[in-house]
């Protein structure tokens, strides 16, 4: 058997911190429930921003869990990409402004 | 797609006891997962017996125009079996006497029956509060003997059922054919023109959605609307209710579940999903089912494993409400399909 970091049978595992740290864990686990719930925005809204930021953490478990949750819910494959396309832009952007930084430090310094 | 039935394609499935042997090893031998007997036992369920019954539901036959990759009948133009007009009468002396007060006609395509339309008028002179029909939608648009049906329907005040699996004709094709999408949105606005669907109207128009894939149904409220929205927008469809059905790992979906790799995690969220207040409504608790030969079974999907009803009386021609209605349900791990989540019937979630 090959040796890896992340095993897919380890998401349903999740609930099992609760066993090392029970009132830390529970008190997560309800939180994280009610964080989806409908509220404000939709839990469609909400699944979408899961997803995308599932990706931007590079987070394997949360890619499989809120893709299965999104088909569930009925959001399209073209929805799906969009929203993580907004997370990779997220991430370039942040990547990006920095180049003022580097444009401010490089001003600085040369004559 | 595969344009065949298992049974056509020689298919190992296409056995009801290997599709049962399948169901009974893996995670459920080695008590990874609990059997449904086990779990229902825990809340104090098992055995599961049946309630008033309350609707009727006829399987007219197996054949039909479509051959869905997720179908539970494993239903096609290569499946010959259908009702003979005997079994149609005996199901009539039965729908006479019968305290059910609703009356399911299931296929296949039902309509592909060619006693269809005579069944319908005989059993509709019998007064039935609510008389169904599951339409394919597509059966309407298949052939020129079927243009009339939404006429026929309304003259019956049939309350129509269909299957749309999505929205967008991608998701809607994958999973029951090419063309199958706008030959269903022509279907839906034929409905329409006749009344069905249309608010205020007496007429009923429903649909069903399954997963097309993998996956559990979402919440049935949220994905109504969501189905609502989009089809009036774009096609200026209406219709009464969306009914979220789970697949059943069963039959042609039991196929896709083991080919595709899906089967041991599609059953682990089966499990996880268990809810014990869906048990309590679940629809082989107000229901019979009769075959295309006029054997009785819990449900549909029971009749499409074969196993019949755990009493004396197990056929149409012995039909005796009173004892059937003292038997024990039979069960077995394809049951997770209906009490996951909200739980599933073919009238939607009921829990």
């Amino acid at each position: 058997m090959s040796k890896t970091y992340y095993n897919p049978a380890d998401l349903r595992k999740f609930g099992n911190i609760t066993e090392w740290s029970e009132e830390l864990g529970n008190k997560f686990f309800e939180y994280y429930g009610k964080v989806f719930e409908e509220g404000a925005l939709t839990a469609r809204e909400k699944s979408l921003i899961a997803l995308a930021v599932a990706h931007t953490e590079q987070c394997p478990y949360c890619i499989d869990a809120y893709t299965k949750d999104g088909l569930q819910r009925g959001i399209t494959k073209e929805e799906m990409m969009e929203a993580v396309h907004v997370g990779a832009a997220i991430k370039s952007g942040a990547t990006l402004v920095h180049g003022v930084q580097m444009m401010n430090k490089v001003n600085k310094l040369e004559m | 797609m595969s344009k065949k039935s298992l049974l056509a394609r020689n298919n190992d499935l296409a056995n009801t006891k290997r599709q049962i042997e399948v169901l009974s090893n893996g995670q459920f031998a080695n008590g990874e997962l609990p059997t449904f007997a086990k779990k229902i036992a825990a809340t104090n369920q098992f055995p599961l017996r049946p309630k008033k019954l309350e609707i009727l539901q006829i399987n007219m036959g197996y054949m039909c125009n479509q051959v869905c990759a997720h179908c539970h009948v494993d239903a096609g133009p290569d499946r010959k079996e259908i009702m003979t007009k005997k079994t149609m009468q005996e199901c009539l002396n039965v729908i006479k006497k019968t305290g059910a007060h609703t009356l399911d006609l299931t296929g296949g395509a039902p309509e592909m029956n060619p006693n269809f339309r005579w069944f319908v008028e005989e059993a509709a002179k019998l007064g039935i509060n609510d008389f169904i029909v599951r339409s394919n939608l597509t059966i309407i648009r298949a052939n020129k003997k079927f243009h009339d049906l939404p006429e026929f329907f309304k003259k019956h005040t049939i309350h129509v059922v269909s299957s749309m699996p999505h929205w967008t004709r991608g998701k809607t094709d994958k999973q029951r054919g090419d063309g199958v999408f706008d030959k269903s949105i022509q279907a839906l606005q034929e409905l329409n023109a006749v009344g069905y669907g249309i608010p205020g109207s007496d007429l009923k128009l429903d649909l069903v959605y399954n997963p097309s894939g993998a996956f559990l149904p979402g919440n049935q409220k949220a994905l109504e609307n969501d189905f609502k929205k989009a089809l009036r927008e774009e096609f200026n469809i209406n219709f009464n209710s969306l009914f979220a059905i789970t697949n059943l790992p069963i039959s042609r979906f039991l196929d896709y579940l083991i080919a595709s790799e899906n089967y041991e995690d599609y059953m682990y969220a089966l499990v996880e999903a268990y809810n014990p207040e869906a048990v309590k409504n679940v629809m082989c608790t107000n229901t019979l089912s009769v075959s295309w030969d006029g054997w009785l079974f819990d449900c549909d999907f029971n009749q499409m494993l074969n196993l019949k009803v755990a009493s004396k009386v197990n056929h149409i021609s012995v039909y005796n409400e009173k004892l059937l209605q003292n038997r024990n349900i039979i069960i077995n791990q394809h049951c997770y399909g209906c009490t996951a989540g909200a739980g599933s019937s073919c009238q939607g979630v009921v829990a």
